[in-house]
């Protein structure tokens, strides 16, 4: 041990015993109140106080405001550009869940094998996260330009017509979740294979003495055993997920969303509103609205979870 | 009958030639846009538009790299030194904060300690990116805009490092090393340094690099708070594409410069954020 100075016992005297029994009581919350009172300015009273400013009339140039009740919230769920921001967030959030998922474990199937070089494939599926959301976007923008890109020259080959990437909403969305699933897949497929590495062992060799196939195997034995923690991968994605913004405002380069708001996501409605607008009042009515989807979805999520938990120990035994 | 079950369970395991193959094509999939984005980066102005581009890489790449460089719009060092500082400082002051209250968490014993831990983990469900707007408000307030402190100050800690570390001290920190430091009488912050922290290195040093490359990545709150003179990579990135949109092998040349560090760092430390994100999926 390190510790190097042992005071003699004799010399103790009631005043450093003091400070040791006040040590020991108060040290452990002056570890922890670095963290709530950075959470605390930083994170809850923000978010709170955005409530405050939603109801507000915002002068950006004097940095105060006006109350003026629920008017901005009149205004923005009136707004036709609200509503398709919600559809195009949950569009792309679906997009590039469902099939990120199904491919991660496909990919976490191929990594749980006595690999050669284990360490090198499964850094290589993990390559792709340490790159910038906005590097990824500019690169991804461009492969799937509507006139040249390479994705339309390939579909072209194989006779198919170009598709309008940077036009079409859903295209738009497929890009955009592209972008998401190139960076999240591999992350998730090294969770998805710490699951399956989890399961007995003993499961698959009793079910090859049965005869079972390898699909058979994977089917009924790996699937059902990572179940929950497929679960866990979709509820960490929402709350990301729904705040999506690097990559439709970087999409083209107006960050506009499109003409038409092809791909206007809430998060990048919230960005154009206060600082495209320098309309702050509108800018908060919108991320408070974000925040109560969130929330809302999140305690969805949690109830779905705790159902699916509970129903599975009533099949179990 | 024992041999054979072990070779049965060695064959279960023994990787046939489809499954290097679609791992290989992960591989290529995932290398693909980088090295596209090189063809286009080492081109001018027209290989993006070419349909009969070559596929090995042009001789303009330096060219190109140097006019993102000296392009004063951009400020590329800048941006480049301010990451470094952001990234850095982010991620050892989230390392330090996390391991102090990780350990006062998972070892120590005070009042209402467990409600606080459950606010801990409530507040990781928190989108305190929605916050920005006040955020922002107070930073103006301040005069914090324009500076990296505005970026550094609200990220010097997150719940998550807080909870990542209560779980890992929970397990990996054995009390009779505690109250052994206690009677060799060493006070709190002591045995929090010599007993705590070399106990936490390994799930310590996986928490920097994850916040590392959060910060580095980062790009809404830095997009508001920065401004040109001063930018983040991510924000310099942007810059780039608004002021070269008609000439994307500069762009592109741009994205390159700005994806190696990041690589650089990955050859070297990849193995162990695999190994942290494999462990914490255990956890979670």
């Amino acid at each position: 041990m390190a510790s190097t100075h042992v005071d003699a016992p004799a010399q103790k005297h009631t005043l450093r015993q003091r400070l040791g029994r006040l040590d020991v009581k108060a040290s452990p919350y002056l570890y922890i109140a670095p963290f709530f009172l950075i959470f605390g300015i930083f994170g809850l009273f923000p978010i709170a106080y955005t409530a405050v400013i939603s109801l507000m009339d915002w002068d950006t140039i004097r940095n105060s405001g006006e109350f003026i009740g629920f008017g901005n919230f009149e205004y923005v769920l009136n707004d036709r550009k609200f509503w398709i921001a919600i559809r195009n967030t949950f569009s792309i959030f679906a997009l590039s869940t469902i099939p990120q998922l199904i491919i991660a474990t496909f990919i976490a199937a191929m990594l749980d094998h006595h690999l050669k070089a284990k360490t090198f494939w499964r850094m290589s599926v993990l390559l792709p996260y340490v790159v910038m959301p906005v590097a990824v976007a500019l690169i991804f923008s461009q492969l799937f330009a509507d006139e040249y890109g390479i994705f339309n020259q390939w579909l072209g080959m194989i006779g198919i017509d170009a598709v309008q990437w940077h036009k079409d909403p859903l295209a738009s969305h497929w890009a955009i979740a592209t972008m998401v699933n190139f960076r999240w897949t591999g992350y998730n497929a090294l969770i998805l294979l710490a699951a399956m590495q989890a399961v007995p062992r003993e499961l698959y060799e009793a079910s090859a003495i049965d005869g079972a196939g390898k699909l058979r195997r994977f089917f009924s034995i790996t699937l059902p055993q990572i179940r929950p923690t497929a679960i866990f991968v979709i509820i960490t994605s929402t709350i990301g997920g729904l705040q999506i913004f690097d990559e439709p405002r970087m999409y083209d380069t107006t960050g506009n969303g499109g003409a038409d708001q092809q791909w206007l996501t809430v998060a990048l409605h919230m960005y154009n509103t206060g600082w495209g607008e320098l309309n702050f009042g509108r800018a908060s009515a919108i991320a408070w609205l974000l925040f109560l989807l969130i929330v809302v979805f999140g305690l969805l999520n949690f109830w779905l979870t705790r159902r699916l938990v509970s129903s599975d120990k009533t099949e179990g035994k | 009958m024992a041999r054979t079950r072990k070779q049965g369970a060695a064959n279960i395991q023994r990787p046939t030639w489809f499954v290097y193959g679609a791992l290989a094509a992960v591989l290529v999939a995932s290398l693909f846009p980088f090295y596209w984005t090189l063809l286009i980066g080492s081109g001018d102005a027209g290989t993006l538009r070419d349909p009969n581009m070559s596929w090995i890489p042009g001789g303009n790449f330096i060219d190109n790299a140097m006019r993102v460089i000296e392009n004063p719009a951009v400020n590329f060092w800048k941006a480049l030194g301010n990451s470094v500082i952001v990234s850095t400082t982010v991620a050892l002051s989230t390392v330090v904060l996390s391991t102090l209250a990780g350990f006062a968490f998972a070892k120590l014993r005070f009042k209402g300690s467990s409600v606080l831990f459950v606010a801990v983990i409530a507040t990781m469900a928190v989108p305190v990116q929605l916050g920005i707007v006040p955020l922002y408000i107070l930073m103006a307030e301040y005069g914090w805009t324009g500076t990296l402190g505005a970026v550094i100050v609200p990220a010097l800690v997150t719940a998550f490092g807080v909870f990542w570390m209560t779980q890992y001290l929970q397990q990996a920190l054995p009390n009779e090393l505690i109250e052994a430091a206690r009677v060799d009488g060493c006070n709190m912050i002591r045995t929090f340094w010599h007993v705590a922290v070399p106990a936490a290195r390994p799930a310590a040093s996986m928490l920097f690099l994850f916040t590392f490359v959060t910060a580095w990545n980062n790009f809404l709150w830095p997009l508001i708070i920065l401004d040109q003179s001063n930018p983040t990579l991510p924000v310099a990135l942007s810059m780039l594409q608004a002021n070269y949109f008609v000439d994307f092998s500069l762009v592109l040349a741009g994205v390159l410069l700005a994806t190696v560090p990041l690589l650089i760092l990955f050859v070297f430390t990849g193995r162990q954020l695999v190994t942290g994100i494999m462990q914490g999926a255990l956890k979670g």
